[in-house]
């Protein structure tokens, strides 16, 4: 967006702020609706899609077998990737992933690898030789803001919609079984972004938000009330102060998440 | 480091390398190291050594990401491949694309990036050899190589981590300790303005233990802080003794 559009619609924001209000008509901190679909796509062993209002994020999981990494010779390997795709915004361009991309793909990874919500000894089929290998694809498929909580709530209810094959050892070789068990997923951690705008903290910021605030603060948390991976971004900062109030804001968001889904 | 020691900090609290939990390694500053670029710093946090350069304000290089009305301010972290045990690929990888990122986002709180508009400033950051905590040290170094090339700044930048392990909560983690503790949480920091530029976390923490973790990397980076200004006001003091 122009630099002049922007600072013409953050003059607006910013008085909708001072009185508690926001440009959709929400609180400040108020989530969108969120609504979940899982297991559309038959050839994913995992699949979800999230709409977070008007932010649409499709995640796909992908089973296959593979060598683990030597230092966790008893672990199966989980990998996320996100795409943005063109789809989903006028500035979002094909070609190898940029920063943006990369950096969504890992803050979701953190979220599900810290808090240790999916089992990985389970996945092992030998140890050191052969274990499950779990890709997560995250597909953007529309930009209306804040992709990290949309993608993140849709790789946990992809990884909780994901079934491994079954599998028997013959002769030292991997023979794929009929029927599948379900991915183990131990908890759900929830995953909260606050963004700042002229000190004002907003939960769930949406585009509009996004093109004028300064920063935003993401925690991920679990069940147990426990913070299991944070994530500044954006060129502006938070005094100590606020980074408090937003840990506390996004504890509280996920407990009414957690009742909301049910997870 | 093959096995996993029993303890990572003793009863008497102290830990594995012999600093108490609210220590700081040494750390050694140097501005004005590279006399090609605008700036430059180099520092040794306790065994990491990482070697800052600015270039700019100069023109922005591809020229579409040029802006009309700020500056452009583009960093690269990158990691030698002779920094860590085994070898790292020089290509970047997913990590470093992050890291540069939100070093980046570090940084910028600090400049007037509206006053110079269609330029660009470019930080690239080497780190030379890798013992846990450098991106915090990458940040300390290239807010100090930009300071050296003469850009207006609000104030310093300064990184250092607070991070878990086992039960205790403790300052600037080293390798061994980022790897096998509980928890690691980087930190940037400008002391002037009580802001807080880049904050990180994983691992798993109480509420509690992370507000202490966020409270010890804000006293570490002010520690450090005074070290970035003696080591500004070093170079200048050396200029002026050369000049007589």
């Amino acid at each position: 967006m122009s630099s002049l559009v922007t600072k013409v619609r953050l003059k607006q924001i910013e008085q909708l702020l001072e009185k508690g209000k926001r440009l959709d008509d929400r609180g400040l901190l108020d989530t969108r609706e969120i609504k979940i679909e899982q297991g559309l796509i038959e050839r994913a062993e995992g699949s979800a899609r999230v709409f977070l209002g008007k932010t649409e994020v499709l995640v796909g999981v992908k089973v296959s077998t593979g060598e683990p990494f030597p230092d966790t010779p008893n672990d199966g390997v989980l990998t996320v990737n996100a795409e943005l795709v063109p789809v989903a915004s006028p500035n979002f361009e094909p070609g190898p992933p940029d920063e943006n991309s990369v950096e969504l793909a890992r803050v979701v990874d953190r979220g599900i690898r810290e808090s240790k919500c999916i089992d990985t000894e389970k996945l092992c089929i030998e140890p050191g030789k052969k274990v499950f290998v779990v890709f997560v694809d995250v597909y953007v498929l529309n930009h209306d803001g804040n992709l990290i909580d949309a993608s993140a709530l849709a790789a946990m209810a992809a990884l909780m919609n994901t079934k491994m094959p079954n599998y028997e050892i013959k002769d030292g070789e991997l023979k794929i079984k009929q029927g599948y068990t379900p991915l183990p997923v131990k908890s759900h951690p929830i995953t909260v972004t606050t963004g700042k705008i002229n000190n004002h903290l907003i939960v769930d910021p949406w585009l509009e938000e996004e093109q004028v605030m300064d920063s935003r603060i993401t925690f991920a948390t679990k069940e147990d009330g426990t913070i299991c991976a944070i994530q500044k971004g954006g060129s502006g900062y938070f005094t100590p102060q606020q980074i408090l109030e937003a840990s506390k804001i996004a504890l509280d968001k996920a407990v009414e998440l957690r009742k909301k889904l049910d997870w | 480091m093959n096995e996993k020691p029993e303890k990572l900090i003793d009863k008497k609290g102290i830990r594995l390398d012999g600093r108490k939990a609210d220590e700081l390694r040494p750390v050694k500053l140097q501005v004005g190291v590279l006399s090609h670029a605008d700036g430059s710093a180099y520092i040794e946090h306790g065994k990491n050594k990482i070697l800052a350069a600015a270039f700019g304000p100069r023109e922005v290089h591809p020229k579409h990401l040029m802006q009309p009305d700020r500056m452009v301010l583009k960093v690269r972290y990158h990691m030698a491949p002779f920094s860590v045990q085994e070898r790292k690929s020089p290509a970047p990888s997913r990590r470093e694309v992050e890291l540069s990122k939100v070093i980046k986002e570090s940084l910028e709180p600090a400049l007037f990036l509206e006053l110079y508009p269609r330029t660009g400033v470019d930080v690239f950051v080497e780190v030379l050899q890798a013992d846990g905590g450098t991106r915090c040290a990458a940040i300390t170094a290239a807010a100090l190589a930009i300071a050296d090339s003469g850009v207006p700044m609000r104030d310093l930048v300064v990184g250092c981590a607070a991070g878990k392990i086992d039960d205790t909560v403790v300052l600037d983690l080293y390798d061994a300790e980022d790897k096998l503790g509980a928890a690691d949480v980087p930190v940037a920091y400008m002391p002037s303005l009580n802001a807080i530029t880049l904050l990180q976390m994983d691992g798993i923490l109480q509420p509690a233990e992370f507000e202490k973790a966020v409270n010890m990397a804000v006293e570490g980076c002010k520690k450090i802080y005074e070290m970035q200004k003696e080591a500004l006001k070093t170079k200048y003091m050396v200029v002026k003794e050369v000049e007589e």
